[in-house]
């Protein structure tokens, strides 16, 4: 009876990781260094920005990645170009009309095409992207970057992991009713963004 | 007080082209706030920061030489008019 018992306990140990429970990585970056990266090629002109007021909680699960689910939130006003000029508009009813809209959302319901190698993984992520009021479901490739037991590095007193999120995609400006009026000579309709992201998981 | 615009004109033009030559030759617009890139060595993320700084663009220039030609156009007004004396 005793030996069964061990026997029991030493399977369930055995077991514990493979059920582990998907854990949640708070995107809120203490060290701001969470960006997007914005940046229209137009014929004419070329206007890159970037925002770093990024927010939001992914859940990741190591054995399971395709089982990721999330949302990242950016504040628009955090949206910014070096011209102080074009910054004004940028933020204006025509453009992103922040004052209506302060959040740009990418909520991710399923991933597809599933790829691992060691800590990483790369996928192509469907979601809801919300940009001015717009909801537009689009599908992105992303990888992950699961960094065990990094948090301390980054942040000194609390362990825990930490998950990298990058992303590399084109949305189109009309698609969002962002001043699609103005002339795509001067501004692109195409807007790249690069999604560079990184979420705690603290451990108690 | 013609002689004066024109030295003004000349001495504004010349700066405003020192400046942007001075700073990179700029070919966008004027920028106020600059920004710097710094890599977070634990995640391998490129952050950027802007750090205040005046990059003048090609709309200072156009702007500064604009003044200049205003500047010199003036001096026109307070030319002195010719002695229509006749000479000896």
């Amino acid at each position: 009876m005793n030996r069964t018992l061990k026997h029991l306990l030493v399977l369930a140990s055995l077991c514990v990781p493979a059920v582990a429970a998907p854990q949640a990585f708070d995107f809120k970056d203490p060290k701001g260094v969470n960006n997007a990266v914005f940046k229209l090629d137009a014929p004419l002109e070329a206007i890159n920005g970037s925002a770093n007021g990024i927010s939001g909680t992914v859940t990741f699960d190591p054995q399971n990645p395709a089982t990721t689910k999330g949302r990242i939130v950016v504040a628009a006003a955090s949206l910014q170009v070096p011209n102080p000029m074009m910054n004004g508009h940028l933020h204006g009813a025509q453009w992103m009309n922040v004052a209506a809209h302060p959040e740009v959302t990418f909520e991710v319901k399923a991933l597809r095409h599933v790829k691992t190698d060691g800590d990483k993984t790369s996928a192509d992520a469907t979601g809801t992207l919300k940009i001015k009021g717009v909801a537009k479901e689009i599908t992105v490739p992303v990888t992950f970057n699961y960094l065990k037991d990094k948090l301390g590095q980054r942040v000194p007193n609390l362990k825990g992991d930490l998950l990298v999120i990058r992303a590399n995609f084109t949305i189109k400006r009309s698609d969002f009713g962002i001043n699609p009026q103005a002339p795509e000579d001067k501004v692109s309709n195409d807007i790249a963004l690069t999604l560079s992201i990184a979420g705690a998981s603290p451990r108690p | 007080m013609s002689r004066r615009l024109r030295t003004l004109a000349l001495f504004l033009a010349l700066t405003a082209s020192a400046a942007w030559l001075g700073t990179g030759a700029h070919r966008g617009w004027t920028k106020t706030r600059v920004p710097v890139k710094m890599v977070d060595e634990v995640t391998g993320i490129e952050g950027i920061e802007y750090q205040s700084r005046f990059v003048p663009g090609v709309d200072f220039l156009g702007a500064s030489w604009l003044g200049a030609g205003l500047l010199a156009a003036a001096s026109l007004l307070f030319r002195k008019p010719k002695n229509l004396e006749p000479t000896p």
